[in-house]
């Protein structure tokens, strides 16, 4: 560790570590904009500007190194007033929609504004009218709210190799788009969501469909029925200004019954649904000369991206629906009957902490008899918003459970919610399936924590079986040449579109920040060590389900009512 | 007209990113525009992603992404025509076929471009419609040149 100098105090930093990150573990906030952490810098926005005390320059300081001897002021007036004005330039062709927008109080401009005291237009720049981008089923895209940090871009591109959007046009007429201007829809966009994590303003957001919710919610010819994915009790807490990685699913469960949904659900239950029908299909496969790799088929931007990207792999995904429309199909099909309810008359919304299952929810493939099976999803942010619309306080709330059949789950699918988790609730599965025994110890330590590719080799039986696990579709790109050319070592792959899985899903309380996502790691493998029931097999609830409905894993209804096709989108820009 | 493309991409072996410019070029002399297709082509062969090249390509003034209408009008801005008004004289023209510049109208007659100096700074302001000149021009001449257009496919229509 090496020293320099901040605001008059000696700060440490490590050799080749910027200004920015020094000042960071030092405790010292400066603003950024477009910033990411995770990847270089770019220095194109200038907010975190800090003034050398020896030259009296101003500094970028997320680009610039740290250096022994270096002095920095970080709220000198120099630095203050350059930070304002760009804020004030950045302003000068924003829309006042403050009021109306849904970023509204969470704004990083919004919230840079009135740090800076930012209290009139000083600047007038000429706005051009843009349309809104609403073609996609999960992201919407207000134009004229970008400022081109271009933190989207290179998300998009460094981040999800997917590259469906760039800066185009020039000098004043520079903008983000897709290739040729096309709408989402038509782009290779994969509705992960990630932009909208990095977007600092409201110009990126999911495509609420919270309206949609609140009229079936007051409809009394409607069952209004709501499943929330395994990640999203770890996450929801921080909406509501409590701890990172606090666990508040009896809340959230009480909360949702006083909003008036008839059944809340735990997509943890269908995640060990889904367990039973993978496993099976894997050990099918691997008996019966099937295609292998498998890889798994839970996260819908990375089925788009592999329909996109690698259409020859398609053989290769496993047939199995996500949770949620494997939820989604029984609630419709099996649940409705059991209540004496018209299927129709069911409104199955999905908390998730996703943008994709927006996406997944309409795919022609998850439509039985032109209907869908889940009518509304509605990502952690809208449920967040849901709830406080009806000024409920989390903090007067006796925690409930979740309703049952579809309320039991195992600790398993719980672990849904994070990279590895499928591929270690699918491990303690299969080697019981094979080997009529438990795994001695339960804990698959070598896919556990991280976001690049982690790999484990398996001797099941006599069996052996390479698995590998990774998340962030920029990082399963190598995994997938392989596979394409033939080449792969693995019998079983897990591919999560978002770093580190859903806990970081594109539908998450907004925001780059990597710890908070460490800490709702903890908190699912935490429930794991606490829980009795830890394996899907042994979940009472399925096994019932199967008995008095499906028949077994792999059957005939099964595979009417659980499993689905992929289709090549090679059409897309 | 794909195949026009793979031509042109066939002088470009094992090409990378730095070709791209070059290649737009050629790709834009042999068919007169940028197409989707191409862009697909293009960002297969240099491993470059369609929305890049499309950033790259709008980045320039040179390059159109619809076909040349039946009628292609050039609109000098070089800085004679400037300063003897080519700006309005561009604008009449937009108003008058309701496309901007680089487009071209829905039923395929009319397209524009903004060019630099075409070298008859003696006429400015100047437009060029399919090799034929139109020079001192006002707003209204430029609305009359545009409309004697109209007429004449309207009566090759009928
Ligand atoms: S993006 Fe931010 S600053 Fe712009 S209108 Fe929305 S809340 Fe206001
Ligand atoms: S949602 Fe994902 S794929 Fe689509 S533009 Fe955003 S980052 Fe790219
Ligand atoms: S859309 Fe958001 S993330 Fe992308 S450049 Fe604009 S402000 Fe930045
Ligand atoms: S955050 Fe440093 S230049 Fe944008
Ligand atoms: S500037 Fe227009 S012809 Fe020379």
């Amino acid at each position: 560790m090496e020293q320099m100098r901040a605001n008059g105090s000696a700060i440490s930093f490590e050799q080749g570590e910027t200004v920015l990150s020094a000042l960071k573990r030092a405790g010292i906030r400066v603003p950024t904009l477009c910033h990411i952490e995770c990847l270089p810098p770019v220095g194109a926005c200038r907010i975190c500007v800090v003034e050398d005390t020896a030259t009296g320059q101003l500094i970028p300081s997320c680009s610039f190194p740290a250096a022994p001897g270096l002095s920095v002021a970080t709220h000198s007036v120099k630095a203050l007033r350059a930070r304002k004005t760009i804020v004030e330039l950045l302003l000068a062709n924003h829309p006042d929609d403050c009021l109306y927008c849904d970023r509204n109080l969470t704004c990083d401009l919004q919230k840079l504004a009135e740090e800076l005291g930012v209290r009139q237009r000083r600047i007038t720049g000429e706005r051009i009218a843009q349309f809104v981008d609403n073609s996609s089923p999960a992201i919407m895209r207000d134009p004229e709210k970008c400022i081109l940090c271009g933190k989207c871009v290179r998300t998009c591109e460094e981040i999800q190799g997917v590259s469906a959007l760039d800066f185009s046009g020039r000098g004043s007429k520079s903008r983000i788009s897709t290739a040729f201007d096309r709408s989402l829809n038509l782009s290779t966009c994969v509705a992960c969501g990630q932009c909208v994590m990095a977007c600092p303003t409201g110009a990126l957001t999911e495509r609420s469909s919270l309206r949609e919710v609140l009229n079936a919610l007051q409809d009394p010819k409607k069952t209004v029925v709501i499943q929330h994915a395994p990640a999203i009790s770890v996450s929801l807490a921080e909406e509501f200004g409590l701890p990172a990685g606090s666990d508040i699913m009896g809340l959230m469960t009480a909360a949702l019954k006083k909003i008036g949904f008839t059944a809340v659900f735990d997509t943890s239950f269908s995640a060990d649904l889904t367990i039973m029908e993978e496993a099976t299909e894997l050990v099918e496969r691997v008996k019966g000369g099937g295609v292998l790799p498998m890889i798994t088929s839970c996260s819908p931007a990375w089925i788009k991206f592999a329909e996109t990207f690698y259409p020859t792999v398609l053989p290769h995904l496993s047939t199995c629906k996500s949770p949620q429309q494997m939820l989604g199909a029984v609630i419709r099909h099996y649940w409705a009957d059991t209540q004496g309810l018209d299927k129709k008359a069911v409104y199955s919304v999905s908390a998730m902490p996703c943008t994709a299952k927006k996406f997944e929810a309409e795919r022609e493939e998850m439509l039985v008899k032109g209907a869908p099976d889940i009518d509304a999803v509605l990502t952690t942010r809208e449920l967040a918003k849901l709830i406080r619309m009806y000024s409920i306080d989390l903090g007067k709330l006796e925690p409930v459970a979740c309703d049952l059949p579809f309320g039991e789950r195992s600790s398993a699918g719980k672990l849904f919610g994070a990279s590895g988790g499928v591929m270690e609730a699918a491990i303690r599965t299969a080697h019981y399936l094979i080997t009529g025994r438990e795994l001695e110890n339960l804990v698959v330590a070598a896919v556990r924590d991280g976001e690049g590719l982690r790999e484990t080799t398996l001797t099941l039986g006599g069996l052996t079986l390479k698995a590998a696990v990774v998340s962030g579709l920029g990082s399963a790109r190598k995994v997938l040449d392989e596979v394409a050319a033939g080449k792969s070592p693995y019998h079983f792959i897990e591919i999560m579109s978002c770093p580190g899985g859903c806990i970081n899903g594109g539908g998450q309380p907004r925001g780059l920040d990597r710890d908070n996502v460490k800490k709702r790691l903890a908190a699912l493998y935490a429930i794991d060590a606490a829980a009795t029931l830890r394996v899907s097999h042994k979940n009472r609830a399925v096994a019932d389900l199967y008995g008095k409905f499906l028949g077994k894993p792999g059957g005939h209804l099964s595979h009417e009512l659980l499993h689905t096709t992929y289709q090549a989108r090679t059409d897309l820009l | 007209m794909n195949t026009m493309t793979e031509q042109v991409l066939t002088r470009y072996p094992g090409a990378g990113r730095d070709k791209l410019i070059p290649i737009l070029q050629e790709v834009q002399e042999t068919d007169g525009y940028i197409s989707k297709e191409a862009v697909a082509l293009i960002g297969r062969h240099l491993g470059v992603p369609a929305s890049k090249i499309y950033g790259v390509a709008t980045f320039y003034n040179q390059f159109r992404f619809t076909p040349k209408g039946k009628y292609h009008i050039m609109v000098c801005r070089g800085t004679a025509c400037h300063v003897k008004g080519s700006a309005d004289i561009l604008e009449r023209i937009e108003r008058a076929l309701k496309i901007k510049a680089g487009e071209t109208s829905r039923d395929g007659l009319f397209s524009i471009e903004v060019v630099a100096c075409i070298g008859a700074c003696g006429l400015a302001p100047v437009i060029c419609v399919n090799g034929e000149y139109h020079g001192k021009l006002t707003g209204d001449a430029v609305e009359k040149i545009v409309k004697s257009y109209q007429e004449r496919e309207a009566a090759h229509g009928n």
